[in-house]
Order: structure tokens, then C-alpha cells, then sequence
């Protein structure tokens, strides 16, 4: 086994005015994009942007917390990579996300319910 | 400029076991735009997080998909253990790596074949898949599951192989390494293979990078990654080093993958050689997860995402699993433009995709 | 670049014995230990609910007072968790799958009338001492009034 020195996983609390500066510079410093999600917990939205750095194996999150009302900047126009993901948001929790460079304006799963893991409407899940 | 029109590739395609949906952009035979639809059979397994405990979760997030259903189990529960902090016995984490690399194996030879049969190799495609059949016995002899295991748990393993079976599971290995010898010169020498398969679908590092693929998809383009050297399960006491290539062409991929089969029979057989005869495979666990993690595994596809949250009750606040598929889609659909429409079946299958993994 | 590299191996395969079976006129040999089907030995069972709660495709159902337990085996996937955490260690994974059917019947077990006449004998004599206990507080309480 070769030896490599990981660095600990780093989550940083951003803001949503912040993310695609933070996106930028995180993109400069060699790191690529791996994952985003949101969950909503506490009547707020987590969005997680995490970032890998493929020559040391770092992990670094962007975790913004925000209102269901707000709207945050996609970041598809600085990593192309990030439209399912961002598209997934949407659709699955109804994160107002702009200008996605691909939007599949809730068609990407082919799902009855609108939203079904976000802010509850009416009704139940399922 | 020739006449451009769309033609959709599925979601029925006779290359694609399962359903995605591409419109292809072509001028006259060269495709120039592909753009992906997917959702056929999303599932919402992420969703249940709320309803079911995080015991029980472990058999959800195996069932995420029936190709590499050990390793999603195995990501969950790691995840888990994280936040708890606990440390999974030396035996339990040598018998997880064993199963993981069988489970490896099974999903390669199962790509082989579908890739054969994508270039219309028959022969070839049944060979695989009958060495393949010996691997599945094998999990149907330790785990008692041909592809779901239901051996992993929050805290260790729930079943021990016992040594005949150690020595049943060498014993095979051996036999396939031969068998295995024998497809592998086909591949990497026959030439049909290599007239459909050599400089097929180039991507570049940069273009994978920044398109965040991953998995032996990337490491045909040269990236060197591969999750295992983080140091999860036993990984960190056997000898491993990722398989690059350079080429980033479909015969790359193919190569990769065909080392790699060889590199996980090197592995498994380190791993029985140095598995710790110990009675405890499991430690206790007690209370709720409170807390996040971030775990990453490599699967045959691979870098494979979970997130873990929890708050201190018995059901998660979410469990979000990325799979590798969902991160190769965009780079497939760089790699498609510019291809001949006849190797957009193949092309697709380079990526091995698991839509079922993706459609969690 | 070489061409009929696989044809050594292909003319072997024409003479090997056929690696499939003639299923079903040869019957399927399971390795022991393969997941196939849950078995109960009801007897033992003391309907604690344990298999009912810990189910994570809510395939089980349990009856206290009738004595039953029931499972339907198109929800059942198999996996074995009642069975790890069974406390009387009653229920089994066993070889074998389930075969096609048409509908998603349930499958009900019962516990022999002996077991289910014990139970009830327990049941009654609990009750009666519960009954007894009672009457006795409510006695001294009376008794405790009157002084």
C-alpha cells in the first residue's frame, strides 16, 4: 500500500453570496468537483457542495444554510459537472436554484409528486 | 454542414440492460450534441431515511443496486461506525475487504461480457459470464446471498467464513486465474477486439477532470485515483497500488478493468493469507448516530458518495449516496460527441453504467 | 494483433460437459447457509414482536392472543435480520426460494393447541393473581378508610 497523506475532511460554512467566489478559488486550488446535495432539516435547506483533490485525496464541503425562499446562484457556469446534481435539488426539495445551464425544469426524475423530499405542501410523502 | 437530426438511443436498447435515455444530435453518421434524460425508475430509497431505522437502512442501501450491493452496504455502515467512532474487529474488516474484492470481480466480469457482447463477440461474452457464475458461487457459499450479501451490519459483520471456506474460495481462485489468463489474451490481442475498441471514445485528463468522472473510467484517462488507498476496511495492510492508463480510449478502460480483476484475485488471496483468527466480529454498538460524515469507497464503478447525518434518534435526518454513475453521465455525453452513431452503444457501455445506482 | 486467438479455447469448450444444469429435472443444490426463505418453529415463539419491528419491508405480523405468526413471502426480502434478532432464536434462514404464485397470499403459522392451552392457563393464572393483587389493595384501602 503506497502511503499518502491525507488531509481531514474540511466542511466550511459559506454563505450564498460567497458560494461561487468559494466555488472559483476551490476549482483554481486543483480541486474538482464531486458531489452536491441538499437536505432539509429544521425548515432549512443544507445545500453541500463537496470538492475532492484527486493528488492528496482532501475533501472539502461548502455547507450553506439557507431559507427555502432563497434563491442561490448555480454553479454550473464555472463546473459544467454540477447540472444533475443541481437539477436534482431542485426537483427533489424545491431549492430555488437560477440559472442552470441545463434545466430540466423538474423532468428529470419522472415523479408524480412535486418536491416530495422538501417543504411539505399537503398531504404525506409517498 | 450535412443534415443534422436527432435519434433517440433508448431507454430499450439491446446494449442497455437498463433504462437511460439519450437524444443523439447527428450529421449524417457523426453525432455532435448528446443530451441525456434519466428518472425512469427513480425509487426515492434516500427518502426512507425517515422511516426506517438506521439498522434496517443497511439493507436499503444494499439494495441501491444488484451489481455492487456489498460495497453500498458497506459505505453505508463505514459512514455509520464513523460518526459512532467505533472500530470494526481486524477479522470483520479483513472478511468485508475479501467479500468487497469478490464482489469486485463478479461486477468486471459481468462488464467484459457486456462489452463483448456490445462489439458482437458472443463467444467471449458466454465465457465471461460462466467464469462469473463460479464467482457468484462463491458469495452464495460465504455470504448465502448470489448478489445481495446481508452480511454487513453497523459495527462489524454478521457472518464469519470459516477456513474450508477460505480454502474453497482460494481453490476457485486459482482456476479462474487461468481461466482468466485465457479471455484476457483475447482481449488485449484479438484483432476484432482491438479494430473496435483501439482510439474509441478518447477523453483527456483535463476533460475528465473537469467533467468529474470517476472510478477506471478516469483512471483510463490517467487520473491516478482510486478510494481504496483511503484506508478503509483492510485496504491499508495489503498491497495496492491504482491501475492507470494513458490512453483514455475504450481499449483503455477495457484494460483497466481486466487488470484489475487480476489485481482484486492478488488481494483477496493477501487477505486470506494474513486474516486475523479472531472469535469477535462485531463490536456493540449503543444509542443513535449524532453527527455527519463523509465516506467515500471505491466501487467497480467507482467513488462511490455517502452521507450520513443524525441527530440522535434511531432515524437519520438524511443518507445521501452518490453513485458512480450519476458522476460519469456528463463525461459520457463529452465522449459521445463526435462519435460514429455505430459506436454510441459501445461508447455508453464504456462508462459500465448502473442506472439502477444512479436512480437511487 | 492476432486473429482466431480464441479459437483454442472455443474448440475446447465443444468437447467440455455443459457447465448448466437440466433444471428442473435435476434439482438445484443450494450451498448450506444460502438466504432463501424464513422458517419459524412457532412453538417456541413467545410473540414478543421483535421480528415485526426490526422488518425493513414490514413483511411480518404477529398475534399475541391468537397465537400467530404471519409473513408474506412476496414482501419478505430475505435478508435475515428478524432472524439475528429473534430472542428465543426461533426463526430460520433457510435454503430454498419461494416459488411463483398468482396473488401475494400471507402465510400464516399457529402455535399447537398444547402451547396455545398453556399459554392461555398462564395467561388466566396471571390475571388471577393481578386480580387477587387487587383485591387485596383495595381491601386494605378499605381497611385503611374505616380506621
Amino acid at each position: 500500500m503506497e502511503q499518502i497523506n491525507i488531509p481531514e475532511d474540511v466542511l466550511e460554512k459559506t454563505e450564498v453570496s460567497d458560494l461561487l467566489k468559494r466555488a472559483l478559488e476551490l476549482k483554481k486550488a486543483g480541486f474538482r468537483f464531486s458531489q452536491a446535495h441538499a437536505s432539509y432539516i429544521d425548515e432549512k435547506f443544507e445545500l453541500s457542495y463537496s470538492f475532492s483533490n484527486y493528488d492528496n485525496y482532501g475533501l472539502h464541503t461548502l455547507r450553506i444554510v439557507i431559507d427555502p425562499e432563497t434563491e442561490v446562484p448555480s454553479i454550473t457556469e464555472i463546473i459544467p459537472a454540477a447540472v444533475f446534481y443541481e437539477n436534482e435539488m431542485k426537483e427533489l426539495y424545491g431549492v430555488k436554484i437560477s440559472m442552470i445551464s441545463v434545466d430540466y425544469n423538474n423532468r428529470l426524475y419522472r415523479i408524480r409528486q412535486e418536491t416530495p423530499m422538501g417543504p411539505k405542501k399537503t398531504g404525506g410523502e409517498e | 454542414m450535412g443534415n443534422r437530426s436527432v435519434i433517440p438511443f433508448g431507454p430499450q436498447h439491446p446494449v442497455l440492460p437498463e433504462p437511460i435515455h439519450i437524444d443523439l444530435v447527428v450529421e449524417d453518421e457523426k453525432v455532435v450534441e448528446a443530451v441525456p434524460s434519466i428518472g425512469f425508475i427513480h425509487r426515492g430509497l434516500e427518502s426512507l431515511a425517515g422511516k426506517r431505522d438506521f439498522n434496517q437502512l443497511v439493507y436499503v442501501a444494499e439494495r441501491t443496486c444488484g451489481i455492487c450491493s456489498f460495497q453500498h452496504g458497506m459505505g453505508y455502515c463505514e459512514a455509520v461506525e464513523h460518526i459512532f467512532g467505533v472500530e470494526v474487529p481486524k477479522r470483520a474488516k479483513y472478511l468485508r475487504t475479501i467479500w468487497a474484492e469478490l464482489a469486485r470481480m463478479h461486477s468486471h466480469l459481468l462488464w467484459l461480457g457486456l462489452l463483448a457482447d456490445g462489439f458482437g463477440y458472443e463467444n467471449l461474452f458466454y465465457q465471461c459470464w460462466r467464469i462469473r457464475e463460479r464467482i457468484l458461487d462463491l458469495h452464495e457459499l460465504t455470504a448465502g446471498g448470489r448478489l445481495i450479501f446481508s452480511v454487513n451490519k453497523v459495527g462489524g459483520v454478521l457472518k464469519d467464513i470459516p477456513e474450508d471456506k477460505l480454502k474453497e474460495i482460494l481453490r476457485t481462485l486459482d482456476e479462474v486465474d487461468d481461466e482468466l489468463r485465457v479471455i484476457r489474451s483475447v482481449f488485449f490481442e484479438d484483432r476484432s477486439v482491438i479494430s473496435r475498441l483501439k482510439g474509441v471514445g478518447v477523453l483527456t485528463k483535463e476533460q475528465v477532470n473537469e467533467l468529474g468522472a470517476v472510478g477506471p473510467f478516469a483512471r483510463a484517462s490517467g487520473v491516478r485515483v482510486d478510494m481504496r488507498t483511503l484506508g478503509y476496511a483492510a485496504y491499508p495492510e495489503l498491497s495496492f497500488a491504482p491501475i492507470v492508463s494513458n490512453d483514455g480510449d475504450s481499449y483503455a478502460r477495457c484494460f483497466i478493468r481486466m487488470m484489475e480483476l487480476f489485481q482484486s484475485i492478488k488481494l483477496i488471496r493477501e487477505a486470506i493469507g494474513k486474516i486475523p483468527a479472531e472469535k469477535e466480529l462485531e463490536v456493540p454498538i449503543k444509542g443513535n448516530p449524532d453527527g455527519e460524515y463523509f465516506m467515500r469507497v471505491e466501487q467497480p464503478r467507482g467513488e462511490a458518495f455517502y452521507y450520513v447525518k443524525g441527530s440522535g434518534k434511531p432515524f437519520l435526518e438524511r443518507m445521501r449516496i452518490r453513485t458512480p454513475t450519476f458522476a460519469n453521465i456528463p463525461a459520457l455525453c463529452e465522449m459521445l460527441k463526435n462519435a460514429d452513431l455505430a459506436d454510441v452503444g459501445l461508447l455508453v457501455l464504456t462508462i459500465d453504467p448502473c442506472i439502477s445506482c444512479t436512480e437511487r | 494483433m492476432a486473429i482466431m486467438k480464441y479459437a483454442p479455447q472455443a474448440l475446447k469448450n465443444l468437447f467440455l460437459k455443459p457447465v448448466t444444469k437440466n433444471y428442473p429435472a435435476e434439482p438445484a443444490v443450494y450451498p448450506q447457509g444460502t438466504r432463501g426463505h424464513i422458517d419459524i418453529s412457532i412453538d417456541d415463539c413467545i410473540s414478543c414482536g421483535m421480528c415485526v419491528r426490526v422488518c425493513p419491508s414490514n413483511a411480518l405480523s404477529v398475534d399475541k392472543i391468537k397465537g400467530t405468526w404471519t409473513i408474506n413471502r412476496f414482501d419478505c426480502i430475505a435478508c435475515g435480520y428478524c432472524a439475528v434478532k429473534c430472542p428465543k432464536k426461533c426463526l430460520f434462514v433457510n435454503p430454498g426460494y419461494q416459488e411463483p404464485k398468482d396473488g401475494k397470499p400471507d402465510e400464516t403459522y399457529t402455535k399447537s393447541p398444547e402451547v396455545l392451552a398453556a399459554e392461555e392457563a398462564k395467561r388466566k393464572e396471571a390475571a388471577a393473581k393481578a386480580a387477587a393483587a387487587k383485591a387485596a389493595m383495595e381491601a386494605k384501602k378499605k381497611a385503611d378508610e374505616g380506621q
